[in-house]
């Protein structure tokens, strides 16, 4: 993927303007003034878009992500250009709750940085954090893997969806699925409690790439519990994770009245038997 | 870059320059003509040192010596998917551009090409394929003129077979960048093309050649780039051969306001989207369509050439002034 930062380039001189909603693109605009860039005006890496252009966008990257879907870059933008509607009511779930409007107020970001890997390790088996830890070395994956926002045109709404993209990987210790093709279990649970059209499409479209034994693995037991769970359960955006490391996982995912999964998979078993799954991840 | 030293004769030729031009400027704004068109926002302040001066970076301002580092990093992060997005952006129209710009040239075998931004190649492996078949066509009709050949002409021809024609002219692709450098080479030897081309990394505005040393330059969608265009004319003029031509494949502005208004809107709703999409890249797509609209216009540009120095300018027109060959001689 090729960035470029202009930040870095330009240490002091952007000046990043709030509440400035952006409209039109610029047709013959003039030179802008020395300090003030089109970019970055709501927020680091803030490209600000037209409706003609979001839905290019939209379309574009949905047929970039279907041809290829290792472009996770292309299924971040299709979330961020489409999922304007169920962003909003997110939103309002989160604020609704009294722990989602303390997350809405701190902004916390989940990254290495701030996770304390060393202190997450020491923890009793059984307890979020210990499992969360345990989920990402069994899957190599981490948590700084997430594409940054791009064409949100509200800070606050880029906040949520870039806290949806953290949660994410969360979520799937919840849940207790691997990385591979129980994604789709992870995204019928996504598609079924967040409403954002790129998790219905990646629940829609998920299921033809796996073979029948899972697919009715899926249709009777995977599947539903999922749905049941995504519609019953409380916002998982609105937990503060980062204070709940200590939680037991049971504890905490009848907190969020989550069922426990019908079926036991680790990785490892996964891993032998999937070839060339995708990873739907936004 | 601002911060390399210019050769002295550079400096001294361009301080004269600037003074003489400072009082053109003076002038021909009375006169209701002015050298730049108000849109372009090259600030000149009485001073000549490159600290106070600031320039354009598509719609952005920057200082100057800046904008070199910023193009830099512009074409390494496009360098990869270059020759996709062409295609998609000018829907393959600009093979047809570049064709056209060699069937103007007309180059003979034997000719000397400066591929300036040449990146990756795409004028210069044209310009071989010209010179070769234009050297088969020579033959040809050398063969069809002359019924029987001379025993001297017979055997020149077995010596020199496979030695004139595709040796003879050599072009050298010459780009400030070596991540467009390397992509060309690759690209150059994945097809076949590794006689006659070299691959040299250096500056429009400081070129690392001799005088006089080519029959042919060109910068095909390159000058726009530049921070000082001058200074590459100036270079260009130096560089040439007496008797040499200048080309520049650029785009221009398009005069018909229904084809403008389609234009500008492809090119600003459209081409930072499939930036996004095909390479990742929205910034650098939107660079390049602002950095259109700041090039100065067919006549402007022009001008500019004459100033340099060159001799019989003049310019064609394709797809409606979306692109504009110029073209001047060293005399």
């Amino acid at each position: 993927m090729f960035r470029i930062s202009t930040c870095g380039v330009l240490p002091n001189v952007l000046v990043i303007c709030n509440g400035m909603t952006v409209g039109a693109a610029p047709f013959r605009q003039q030179h802008s003034s020395p300090l003030e860039s089109q970019y970055d005006r709501l927020y680091p890496g803030h490209i600000p878009t037209n409706p003609i252009q979001k839905a290019l966008l939209a379309v574009g990257s949905g047929l970039a992500a279907l041809q290829n879907p290792y472009r996770h870059d292309m299924v971040a933008v299709l979330g961020e250009t489409t999922g304007h509607l169920a962003l909003v009511r997110l939103r309002d779930q989160m604020k609704n709750d009294p722990e989602g409007s303390t997350i809405l107020r701190e902004r916390p970001r989940i990254r290495l940085s701030t996770l304390d890997l060393a202190h997450m390790a020491t923890l009793p088996d059984g307890s979020f954090g210990r499992e969360y830890l345990r989920f990402l070395e069994e899957n190599r994956v981490t948590p700084d893997s997430r594409a940054d926002v791009k064409f949100v045109d509200n800070e606050e709404l880029a906040y949520v969806i870039q806290r949806y993209r953290e949660v994410h990987d969360l979520l799937h210790t919840l849940l207790g699925m691997p990385t591979n093709m129980l994604e789709v279990a992870v995204k019928w649970f996504e598609a079924a409690q967040t409403g954002l059209p790129m998790c219905v499409l990646g629940a829609t479209l998920g299921p033809l790439r796996l073979s029948s034994s899972r697919l009715q693995t899926l249709a009777t037991s995977l599947g539903p519990w999922a749905l049941r769970s995504g519609r019953r359960a409380r916002c998982v955006l609105s937990i503060f994770y980062e204070r709940r490391w200590d939680q037991s996982l049971e504890e905490l995912r009848e907190e969020l009245d989550i069922e426990p999964p019908p079926l036991v998979v680790t990785a490892t078993k996964e891993k032998a038997a999937a070839n060339a799954e995708t990873e739907l991840v936004s | 870059m601002g911060k390399m030293a210019a050769p002295v004769r550079c400096v001294a030729r361009r301080i004269l320059r600037d003074c003489t031009r400072k009082v053109n400027v003076l002038s021909t704004n009375q006169a209701t003509k002015s050298i730049y068109p108000a849109n372009i926002i090259v600030c000149r302040f009485h001073s000549n040192d490159s600290e106070g001066k600031s320039t354009h970076f598509g719609y952005e301002t920057v200082p100057e010596g800046e904008k070199a580092e910023r193009v830099y990093k512009v074409f390494e992060s496009v360098a990869q998917k270059y020759d996709v997005m062409n295609d998609a952006m000018s829907l393959g129209i600009h093979r047809i551009w570049k064709d056209t710009l060699l069937h103007i040239m007309n180059p003979l075998p034997g000719t000397r090409l400066l591929d300036t931004a040449g990146g990756t190649g795409d004028i210069s492996k044209r310009f071989l394929d010209y010179t070769r078949s234009q050297h088969e066509r020579q033959q040809r009709r050398g063969v069809r003129s002359q019924q029987t050949l001379s025993w001297q002409e017979i055997s020149n021809d077995y010596s020199h077979n496979d030695e004139q024609g595709p040796v003879e002219s050599t072009a050298v692709v010459c780009d400030i960048n070596k991540e467009m450098l390397k992509v060309g080479k690759d690209k150059a030897e994945n097809t076949g093309y590794s006689s006659g081309l070299s691959w040299v990394v250096g500056d429009a505005e400081e070129l690392p050649f001799a005088d006089d040393h080519f029959d042919v330059y060109t910068i095909a969608f390159g000058i726009r780039n530049v921070t000082h265009i001058e200074q590459a004319l100036e270079e260009a003029l130096r560089v040439l051969k007496p008797g040499g031509r200048f080309m520049c494949l650029e785009f221009s502005k398009v005069s018909n306001p229904l084809l403008s208004r389609l234009y500008d809107a492809y090119s600003f709703q459209m081409i930072p989207v499939m930036g996004e999409v095909i390479a990742g890249d929205w910034k650098s797509y939107q660079y390049l369509v602002e950095s259109i609209r700041n090039f100065p216009d067919q006549e402007t540009f022009k001008g500019m050439i004459e100033d340099a120095g060159f001799f019989r300018v003049q310019y064609f027109n394709l797809t409606g002034g979306v692109v504009a060959i110029h073209s001047g001689f060293k005399l």
